[in-house]
């Protein structure tokens, strides 16, 4: 990780002490390292909401299973959703974007670095507070602990009367830290894309990455701030007497779950955009052929990006809406199903007549395609209101979210990592391991995630420490229990990887993947000014046009 | 070395579709034993549930066509256009786009939108705007950390827990209409068999309709989180004929069973704190916050279905609730053996 | 030289990253403000007890104006500064700070004035909380401003202030725009419409 050094021969030169390099690193604005700290930061909340995980799923194991209590399970299922939305998918997407994006236009660092070093201790703080609840949130009648209202807080649970003592309000600082963070990234992303592109770059000429970030970016200033509003609100409630959520005093319940899903839905699309991007850049690469309807993808993802503005209380129908609005919400989801379904056949357009390689970052985007697919046909099913009265608030939903989020973000990530590693470290990750990695984690989603939604079909609701038994549950649960662990020995095997290959892996030089966006052009890992001199781009694949000079894409754009 | 390749990736594949075999075999095992619980939404026994069930067929349809063209088109651009060694230096033509093929894939979609809408449309409407017949039963659901609160305004008959609901017959219907409250929390009153779930939201009544065209037991339970014993607050419905309906209604109308033998549990029950929070109808014990208590021995289980309805069960959760609700709201009474046994018996008589 | 190292011809201008950001954080900003207003708009007339907006509130004319005018003052005070005319840029500046400060301090005595005249506090009913909630971002966002606008004027009153930094004083005007837009809203929502 350190800048590519020139070495002078026969001239001795001291290791640096480890508290120089520890000082540097906590006092970068390199957008390279604070990229790198973001993704380290998320993958250690991916190992803790993981195990946070396999013990949801041991005791649900067994009907009435006596693993954990209630009360444990309770926090377990807030703390795992809260974390790997928060601590793992938003610091992980943006580790990216701080990494790639000035790389991918030409620029030598975001346009507000400081900015960005104080939005990542932001976004580092509101982790730490989560977490922090554990042992520091004992309050009245000694009712601390970690938070446990689910990750989306609805009231009245939220108020004093239902959840006393501190551990609501570790939630609430903790997003609502993080969000600042969040805000100020957003703002450095479209600063910098908008301002900092080399000379040439148009807009359309920006690798898709770019695009996407931008969108997402966009995304997240007009709604992580709802989500800001709702907790000031939610705190007004708690701690100045306020009434906004307070039903005794005419308050309305369901006026937190509009605020909270108005934040809510496009956020998942701010987490499943930069996956997007990332298969926009790693599917041509590994077709050998330039991403197919480029301006049509653009259009289709600004198109995602308004219409998911506005379907947000799909997450909401059983809350008693009328028809009309019901009705609404569910044309405006499918809608949304549109554009996001024309992405899907364009990434398939670029794999058609190409001459694809079966490399593990290839593998992870084909395992993306097959899931998404999946996750979006039943993301229509939800959408339907009158089906959704019996999908939602089972396991249904929480089997097609996880498709979406593990199927679609986490494999992304996992091309991503296979994908930008030796840009990064400039070594490559094991082709071995990672093949392994890939299906371990396949065979354990499938069996899990697959089987996930039969007992929601069966009648079985979310967020249950046990069940009865002689309903048909027990089997599959059992079943999804073990593909959980399959996928937990395929992290493993992932994180050694890692680690390993740090070490030992093979050199990666510039460009082993013979790819065609500007940070291939450069060392790996790159210096920590990026480019020698600023580059001067005439297509949207510089690279190509380099090593193809007798048919460069600028003829054609 | 191809030929390794090709056997390694055909022995992939075939464990693979083992996978999905095994899955496909399990999850229809499942869906299609009969025994499987009597809460499966494939398995309507009421009009709101048929009708949901009817457009789900048409969606499933649909989008398993979708997912068929889409996933053959995937495999076979996997399998026809894999870099084989041959292709080592030459790079494939460079494509960009198609308009064409953009249009078809942009207005196949949208059309396919517009009609799971218009199918989907009219399911709510027919579902939500139903509008109710003379002869409907009106309940009042309200729900409460972690029980059922029931009452029948037009019959007078207060409950808890326990549904019962008369059969509906379509040439004369029967509905039941709810009406959904909370006295606390948000909850959710979810019967698969008999209808898609309704929230119940403090300080917002819901209306929701179902009309069971069979009887029988079916069984639910609360669908909203709505704190540590969200999992054990279960529902039960008894679908009744009319004649057993009638005469549930009749005995839920009958006065508190006053049997002397058991003066002393009534004495021990009136005198602790039980009847702050319990109601016995005709004594003094009038309270709200817990359910009535009047003809406990008419329902099949206790605690809102965490237990059955034994005397052991019954003693036991007097003593302590958290043996078998860790969190429920009921205190540990802490009564002496003999007060315990005494109010015991007396809630055996509350027939 | 390759195809990468070719200068490039012609002009290469982006826009001003200050003002990209600003536009960005006022973006944000804006939506957090909107869920107050629909907050404080969904509960007009739902208040179950307590003074009502009609009963107690007062049109604060003179000191909307006081902020409205600081927004003219503020933009002559960028325009003087733009031609290098720092003693009126210092001068506009100050008025402008003066201005935004009479309306924190009406916006004060409002309060007490409701607090210990009408007994109207954040926790007395749905009206109170939505209109302390809202008023009180504002004045919060104001007061933020003020903080900024005075250390500008520590500096100018130094003599650092000059026609180079123009282009970052200018992207702190807008943020004071942004500011009195929001209380044109805010005005609109609590004095005419939820009256």
């Amino acid at each position: 990780m350190s800048s590519s050094a020139i070495t002078i021969p026969g001239v001795q030169i001291e290791d640096k002490p480890w508290v120089d390099t520890l000082h540097e690193w906590v006092t970068t604005v390199d957008h390279k390292r604070l990229g790198v700290l973001y993704i380290l930061y998320a993958l250690l909340f991916l190992v803790v909401a993981g195990v946070e995980a396999l013990i949801i799923r041991i005791q649900l194991m067994f009907p009435h299973n006596h693993f954990v209590s209630p009360q444990v399970f309770n926090r377990l299922f807030t703390m795992h959703g809260t974390t790997m939305v928060f601590f793992m998918g938003m610091p992980i997407l943006f580790g990216f974007a701080n990494y790639l994006v000035p790389l991918m236009i030409g620029a030598r660092d975001m346009a507000f670095p400081r900015l960005n070093a104080f939005s990542f201790w932001l976004s580092a703080l509101g982790g730490f507070l989560l977490y922090f609840s554990l042992v520091g949130a004992n309050g009245l009648y000694g009712a601390g602990n970690a938070p446990d209202v689910g990750w989306w807080a609805y009231a009245p649970l939220t108020a004093r009367a239902f959840s006393p003592g501190h551990s609501t309000d570790y939630w609430t600082l903790a997003l609502l830290v993080s969000g600042l963070g969040s805000i100020g990234t957003a703002i450095n992303i479209i600063a910098t894309i908008l301002c900092m592109r080399c000379p040439g770059m148009k807009l359309s000429r920006m690798p898709l990455l770019a695009w996407l970030n931008l969108v997402m970016s966009g995304m997240v200033l007009i709604s992580v701030s709802p989500l800001t509003a709702a907790q000031i609100m939610l705190l007004i409630d708690r701690y100045l007497g306020g009434h906004f959520f307070d039903t005794q005093a005419g308050g309305s319940a369901i006026l937190w779950m509009h605020f909270f899903w108005i934040f809510g839905h496009p956020e998942v699309y701010i987490l499943i955009i930069p996956c997007f991007a990332f298969m926009s850049e790693i599917i041509p690469v590994f077709s050998r052929k330039p991403i197919f309807g480029y301006p049509v993808m653009v259009a289709a993802t600004v198109c995602i990006g308004f219409v998911s503005m506005s379907v947000w209380a799909h997450h909401m129908f059983s809350v008693g809406m009328n028809s009309y609005a019901n009705s609404f919400f569910t044309i405006t989801t499918m809608a949304v199903g549109v554009p996001t379904g024309i992405k899907i056949f364009n990434w398939l357009g670029t794999m058609w007549g190409g001459r694809i390689q079966f490399k593990v970052p290839m593998l992870f985007s084909i395992g993306f395609l097959f899931q998404f697919l999946i996750a979006g046909l039943t993301g229509v099913m939800l959408g339907s209101a009158a089906f959704a009265s019996q999908l939602t608030l089972s396991y249904f939903v929480v089997a097609h979210f996880h498709y979406t989020l593990v199927g679609g973000v986490v494999f992304g990530v996992f091309a991503a990592i296979y994908y930008w590693y030796p840009k990064i470290t400039g070594r490559m990750l094991n082709e071995i391991l990672g093949k392994w990695h890939f299906w371990l984690f396949v065979i354990g989603f499938h069996l899990t995630f697959d089987l996930m939604h039969v007992p929601g079909l069966l009648g079985m609701p979310r967020r249950i420490y046990t069940y009865e038994p002689g309903r048909g549950w027990g089997t599959l649960n059992l079943l999804i229990s073990v593909g959980a662990f399959i996928q937990a020995i395929a992290i493993l095997v992932f994180v050694a990887n890692l680690i390993i290959s740090y070490f030992k892996g093979a050199k990666a030089g510039n460009d082993p993947w013979d790819a065609w966006t500007l940070e291939w052009s450069v060392s790996s890992p790159p210096p920590v000014y990026n480019f020698a001199s600023v580059p001067v781009v005439a297509s949207r694949r510089p690279l190509w046009d380099l090593k193809h000079p007798e048919d460069p894409d600028s003829r054609y754009e | 070395m191809q030929r390794k390749q090709n056997s390694i990736k055909l022995k992939t594949l075939f464990v693979l579709a083992l996978l999905f075999l095994f899955m496909a075999t399990a999850a229809a095992a499942a869906l299609a034993d009969p025994s499987t619980g009597l809460t499966n939404i494939f398995a309507p026994a009421s009009t709101p549930a048929k009708m949901v069930t009817h457009l789900s067929v048409f969606v499933l349809a649909i989008t398993g066509i979708i997912f068929v063209v889409v996933f053959t088109l995937l495999v076979y651009s996997i399998i026809k256009f894999r870099a084989r060694a041959v292709d080592a230096d030459r790079e494939p033509a460079q494509v960009y786009g198609s308009t064409q093929i953009e249009l078809a894939w942009t207005i196949i979609p949208i059309l396919i939108v517009i009609v799971l809408f218009l199918a989907t449309a009219r399911a709510i409407h027919a579902v939500q705007d139903a509008p109710e017949p003379a002869g409907a039963i009106e309940v009042t659901a309200i729900g409460h950390q972690y029980w059922w609160e029931f009452r029948y305004p037009k019959l007078g008959v207060v409950a808890a827990n326990e549904l019962h609901i008369p059969v509906s017959d379509p040439a004369k219907p029967t509905p039941t209409f709810l009406t959904l409250l909370s006295a606390d929390t948000d909850h959710s009153f979810w019967i698969p068999e008999l209808a898609g779930k309704t929230d119940l939201i403090p300080n917002h009544p819901n209306r929701m309709w179902m009309d069971p065209l069979r009887t029988g037991i079916f069984l639910g339970q609360c669908a909203q989180y709505c704190g540590v014993q969200h999992a054990k607050m279960l529902l039960r419905v008894s679908v009744d004929s009319p004649a057993d309906f009638a005469a549930w209604v009749r005995g839920q109308h009958q006065p508190a069973v006053q049997d002397p033998s058991v003066a002393t549990g009534r004495r021990v029950f009136e005198s602790n704190a039980c009847m702050n929070c319990h109601a016995v109808a005709g004594t003094n014990a009038n309270g709200r916050f817990g359910p009535d208590l009047t003809h406990l021995m008419s329902r099949v289980t206790i605690a809102s279905g965490a237990a059955t309805n034994t005397p052991e069960n019954l003693r036991l959760w007097i003593q302590d609730p958290d043996a078998i609700k860790p969190g429920s709201l009921m205190p540990a009474m802490k009564l002496s053996d003999s007060d315990l046994d005494a109010v015991v018996g007396y809630m055996e008589t509350l027939r | 030289m390759n195809a990468m190292t070719t200068p490039f011809r012609g002009t290469w201008s982006l826009p001003y990253r200050g003002k990209v950001a600003m536009a960005g954080l006022i973006i944000a900003e804006s939506a957090i403000f909107t869920i107050f207003v629909v907050a404080y708009l969904f509960y007009v007339g739902k208040s179950l007890s307590g003074p009502t907006p009609r009963e107690v509130l007062e049109v604060p004319v003179f000191y909307t104006i006081c902020l409205l005018s600081s927004s003219l003052t503020i933009h002559f005070a960028v325009k003087s500064l733009e031609r290098g005319k720092q003693s009126t840029f210092l001068s506009l500046w100050i008025v402008t700070i003066i201005l935004g400060g009479l309306f924190l301090f009406g916006t004060g005595r409002e309060w007490h004035r409701l607090i210990y005249e009408h007994g109207l506090t954040i926790s007395t009913n749905l009206f109170g909380t939505t209109y302390y909630s809202m008023v009180g971002l504002h004045a919060f966002h104001v007061t933020a401003g003020l903080v900024m606008l005075c250390i500008v004027a520590a500096f100018g009153l130094a003599n650092r202030v000059g026609a180079d930094q123009s282009r970052r004083i200018d992207v702190l005007a807008m943020y004071w725009h942004f500011v009195d837009g929001v209380w044109v809203v805010v005005f609109t929502v609590v004095y005419i419409l939820g009256r």
